[in-house]
């Protein structure tokens, strides 16, 4: 399984996040439910590169920047 | 319900400790403390509790203030809602506090969002702290066939679990078991080995806690060393595991999504369904504020009632005690002067009694026009044109406060539906091209409101480069309602030509600015990190209240510093300084900016109020070029006193003066530049 940046990910595809960036945004992902091994859905790719991913019935929005520090695996 | 005593503990940058006990006379009481993410419904507990009403906020982290009351022998405490304990910002310096402060927490959960929320909850848990979790939107959860087990969740955490729906205040009834039974939770085994040094040490271990994840805040009131970012993450990632577990043996789910809401949700978040749905919320915004308040209403607020009344009679009163010129205008349906007369009053205006009856008379004509003048400096200072009471007074209460509430009113409906978040999302690539993030657009929207207002909502952006970007785009391109309204009838004069070079002037300033800025102000902006709360429909009675309580606050900051900005125009009107600048400012205004001398006075005004500034401009004879040079300066001119006033109370004197200095600069700059192209 190849291993690649979230800003790349995919609408509609069902992933495992594989790192994260360090420090406090490791910190503040980790309590809104994003971890290091959890599985995800992207829910929406917006233009620009803003990814909205869903895990269960919770939505997350994460900026461009910010996808670009975080690995991720399609399942 | 028992007596309800309540203070608003402002929470300020400069005091991040907040040590509440000190002066607190209730302290004897236990303090029970509401905790929980945000959007959680927290603040409805509160309100339930002590009776006062707080803040409910949909939108991660608009608030900062903290609100107590008491509940038969407890005093209550609500804190800003948060995703984890610690202090990386503000609002979670603030809730910090009051939690290690606390005897028993209130863990309000969102049911529909177990996994995030009981987050918290094991971390409080560990806190070794008293609590009790509350299950609320549980009603939601039979509506969506979720599945809780409450009782298993109890026995995992070792702490009751009682199940609520704010909404519909149902479960309410078993707030009093939740506080009486708060207990210490089940720990985790390893944590004992972990804490056991640290603990030692600082003797609680709440925050012996607390500095092994590495909070520098609690580790340096103890003087010892935080722990490094590597235990830190270990406790979390140990207690995100320990938390999914948790979650997959209490919930399980046989739902099919597919609302109208998720699907409006979902809608409003790409950019080719999210633009039409934005321009159809800026569109009914546009009805609700620009046309009826900021016209109808605030048109009889501020002339019939502020200006027809209030100021007439008070400024009549007045003239009782001390010598006065009234000159009446007669206007005709076009707002043209007709009619003119001067009643000139030497000693009081009742002295003359006769003079006195035809000035009352003909000053009550409908369509008249009342201008006092008075010769007694102090009078005038207090009651002049730019009286410190007479002017503040109709600002304050007869224009400004219809467009804050309505402002407020709006942001609380769109806040509360989920959209606002949602629009954040969608504007955030945008937004990251000048150095901001999709948060900023509320401070911006605002601005169009009122920049004052705006200001002060810039604390909510996450670090102070953006706030720094933000303020210096509120206080040069954005036109506050007042501003836009005489702009918009100005221009409907200038025709098409003159408001598309407007419009693009302003736009390249915005453009032009906000890049300069991000790429020379150091540091680097925070990214999106968003949880986009459910979409539904606003509970009206929360959004009153928190209309309320946000004009309130907004109010009571704004109008000081209006008082004071007042008293300084004043003195410069009755110093004859004022009269000075217009002549200072003449031959910009007419050799580089191409207008007339007497254009140079709506500048000087529009150092007061931006729509004075503008308005000034409607009896001069312009050329509709002229129009659009001199409305591109006054636009990107000064802000009104009141938001200067804010902004260096927000931003501080250094970058408040500069950025004033800045509007001056580039107004001038950019509007000649314009004249000598276009003139």
């Amino acid at each position: 399984m190849k291993n690649s940046t979230l800003d790349k990910v995919k609408k509609g595809t069902y992933i495992t996040i594989t790192n994260l960036p360090t420090g406090i945004l490791k910190v503040q992902l980790i309590r809104i439910g994003i971890t290091e091994g959890s599985k995800v859905f992207c829910l929406e790719r917006l233009p620009g590169g803003t990814i909205i991913l869903q895990k269960n019935r919770q939505e997350i929005a994460i900026g461009y920047n910010l996808a670009k520090e975080i690995n991720f695996q399609i399942v | 319900m028992s007596k309800v005593h309540s203070d608003i503990i402002e929470h300020n940058e400069k005091h991040p400790h907040l040590n509440i006990e000190k002066n607190n006379p209730d302290s004897k009481f236990p303090k029970v403390v509401l905790v929980g993410n945000p959007n959680v419904g927290k603040s409805l507990f509160f309100n339930y509790l002590s009776g006062v009403y707080v803040d409910v906020s949909n939108f991660p982290g608009t608030t900062v203030s903290i609100t107590k009351g008491i509940y038969k022998k407890y005093s209550i405490y609500d804190t800003p809602g948060i995703y984890g304990v610690s202090s990386f910002n503000d609002e979670e310096k603030v809730a910090l506090d009051i939690i290690l402060d606390a005897d028993i927490i209130l863990n309000v959960v969102n049911s529909l969002h177990l996994e995030r929320d009981i987050f918290l909850t094991q971390q409080l848990i560990e806190m070794g702290k008293k609590v009790t979790v509350i299950l609320n939107f549980f009603d939601e959860v039979e509506k969506r066939k979720i599945k809780i087990k409450p009782d298993r969740l109890s026995e995992l955490l070792g702490v009751e679990v009682i199940t609520t729906s704010a909404i519909k205040k149902s479960g309410f009834d078993r707030l009093d078991f939740a506080i009486e039974n708060a207990r210490i939770g089940n720990q985790p085994k390893e944590l004992h080995h972990i804490l056991h040094e640290t603990l030692n040490r600082v003797g609680s271990q709440a925050e012996a806690l607390m500095i092994l994840e590495g909070d520098t805040l609690v580790a340096e009131r103890h003087g010892v060393q935080c722990g490094s970012p590597d235990e830190r993450e270990i406790i979390y990632i140990e207690r995100r595991n320990r938390v999914n577990e948790i979650v997959s043996e209490v919930e399980y789910e046989d739902s099919s999504r597919g609302k109208f809401l998720n699907l409006l949700g979902r809608l409003s978040l790409n950019p080719l369904s999210g633009i039409p749905i934005l321009i159809i919320v800026l569109t009914i915004l546009y009805f609700f504020i620009g046309d009826f308040v900021a016209q109808r209403v605030v048109n009889f607020t501020e002339n019939t009632i502020g200006k027809g009344y209030v100021e007439y009679y008070m400024k009549s009163y007045i003239a009782k005690f001390t010598p006065s010129q009234i000159s009446v205008n007669l206007l005709n349906g076009g707002d043209k002067v007709i009619e003119t007369k001067n009643f000139i009053f030497d000693k009081s205006i009742d002295s003359d009694l006769s003079l006195y009856n035809e000035f009352k008379n003909y000053s009550r004509l409908p369509n008249a026009e009342v201008d006092f003048s008075f010769n007694n400096l102090l009078v005038r200072l207090f009651f002049g044109e730019f009286g410190i009471i007479s002017m503040t007074v109709t600002y304050l209460i007869f224009l400004l406060l219809p467009l804050v509430i309505a402002f407020y009113f709006a942001m609380a409906m769109l806040e509360d539906s989920g959209y606002l978040p949602r629009l954040a999302t969608m504007l955030d690539r945008v937004m990251t091209k000048i150095g901001l993030n999709g948060r900023a657009v509320i401070p911006i929207m605002l601005g169009f409101g009122c920049v004052t207002m705006a200001t002060i909502t810039t604390r909510l952006l996450g670090s102070e480069r953006e706030k720094t970007i933000a303020t210096a785009i509120l206080q040069f391109v954005i036109p506050c309602s007042a501003q836009l309204a005489v702009i918009a009838v100005l221009m409907s004069s200038a025709g098409i030509a003159a408001l598309l070079i407007y419009v693009s002037v302003i736009f390249i300033v915005l453009i032009l600015l906000s890049t300069t800025l991000n790429k020379f102000l150091p540091g680097e902006s925070t990214s999106l990190l968003i949880d986009l709360p459910m979409m539904r429909f606003p509970e009206l009675d929360n959004v009153f209240k928190k209309t309320f309580f946000r004009t309130y606050g907004f109010m009571k900051e704004a109008s000081l510093w209006f008082f004071v900005g007042a008293l300084f125009v004043g003195l410069l009107d009755v110093t004859g300084m004022l009269l000075l600048f217009q002549d200072i400012l003449a031959p910009i205004t007419t050799i580089w900016l191409k207008l007339p001398k007497e254009a140079a006075t709506a500048f000087v005004m529009g150092v007061v109020r931006r729509d004075f500034g503008a308005a000034g401009l409607f009896n001069l004879s312009l050329t509709s070029m002229q129009i659009t040079v001199a409305l591109i300066t006054i636009t990107l001119f000064v802000p009104c006193i009141a938001s200067f006033m804010v902004m260096l109370n927000e931003r501080g004197w250094k970058e408040g003066i500069s950025i004033w200095l800045g509007t001056w600069f580039f107004a001038f700059l950019i509007g000649g530049i314009v004249a000598q192209i276009i003139l």
